[in-house]
């Protein structure tokens, strides 16, 4: 029997995805070790990046980098197709059919926090759908949703000063630019 | 460091920021002004037999003409436990939670509504 060789052929631009995805998965799992104090309240730091991306690179790239983080996050915490994978996949969804739109505001007057507000927004909503549709068919799930939508603007207001605040100085050396 | 933070925000970012916070006043004032129902009147025949506080449990027995319903009180809920009624409508109904939620068990005459702080709209007349 020979041993098989599968050769993928991958484009610089791939490599460069690849790159900030896993950027974007560090921090998923860096901030699953800061408690929380109800499930589903998170700051979501992982966006930075696909903030930063969709900034520099256009949608096309932050949608990949952000479907990436969630697929390789759920295997790296052992919940893929689990609920919480779910939960992450419909918030990620959302959130980039909004930042569809949110990215046509006028430049001049609307930064990465506009951007960011409105996705945690739509990450919220698309996650509480999913709850009620779902996981919890109930109202009451109705109750939590001032605490998540709080939690969603001011972690959507922070994380969108972050990225605004990385993407002006590049000479960072965190900077998401592929240095290759 | 604060105030190079804040220069990050464009004049659309701080309308953005206040219509969030629009958006989740609104939420909070709409979804949370529901007050939980904190007492349980029980009226058989008609007439108003008891009011009790849903603050303790406890198992009310309650008669009528075919003869005795059970209202159980427990965890700030309650429920008709059983009933001589013979399609038991009000048994499955089950745990009552909201003021102005009402469990009705016509044959027997018994019902149990939920009231809170102030008097709302109750579950019979939507």
């Amino acid at each position: 029997m020979t041993a098989s060789i599968i050769k993928l052929n991958t484009t610089a631009e791939d490599h460069h995805i690849a790159r900030m995805a896993a950027v974007a998965l560090g921090l998923t799992v860096l901030e699953s070790a800061i408690p929380s104090p109800l499930p589903g309240v998170k700051p979501g730091l992982a966006n930075i990046v696909t903030l930063i991306v969709l900034a520099r690179y256009g949608w096309r790239t932050a949608a990949w980098v952000s479907l990436l983080r969630v697929l390789a996050g759920s295997l790296l915490f052992g919940n893929f197709l689990a609920p919480g994978f779910f939960l992450s996949l419909s918030g990620a969804v959302c959130s980039l059919v909004v930042l569809a739109f949110a990215r046509h505001l006028p430049a001049r007057w609307f930064g990465s926090v506009s951007h960011s507000i409105y996705a945690a927004f739509a990450h919220i909503t698309g996650q509480m759908l999913v709850v009620y549709l779902w996981l919890i068919p109930h109202a009451g799930i109705a109750y939590l949703i001032p605490i998540f939508a709080t939690a969603a603007l001011v972690f959507g207001t922070v994380n969108g000063l972050i990225a605004a605040r990385f993407m002006d100085n590049d000479s960072n050396p965190l900077s998401l630019r592929g240095n290759q | 460091m604060f105030s190079a933070a804040l220069q990050h925000i464009k004049l659309g970012d701080w309308l953005t920021l206040l219509l969030g916070s629009i958006c989740v006043v609104l939420l909070t004032f709409k979804l949370w002004s529901d007050d939980l129902a904190d007492k349980a009147i029980i009226r058989g025949g008609g007439k108003i037999l008891s009011v009790v506080p849903l603050s303790r449990d406890q198992q009310i027995e309650v008669p009528g003409p075919l003869g005795i319903s059970i209202i159980a009180i427990q965890n700030h809920k309650a429920r008709i436990a059983s009933d001589p009624s013979p399609r038991q409508y009000c048994v499955r109904q089950g745990w009552l939670q909201q003021a102005g939620e009402i469990a009705l068990c016509l044959p027997n005459q018994v019902s149990v509504e939920l009231v809170g702080s102030k008097k709302k709209y109750d579950s019979l007349n939507y």
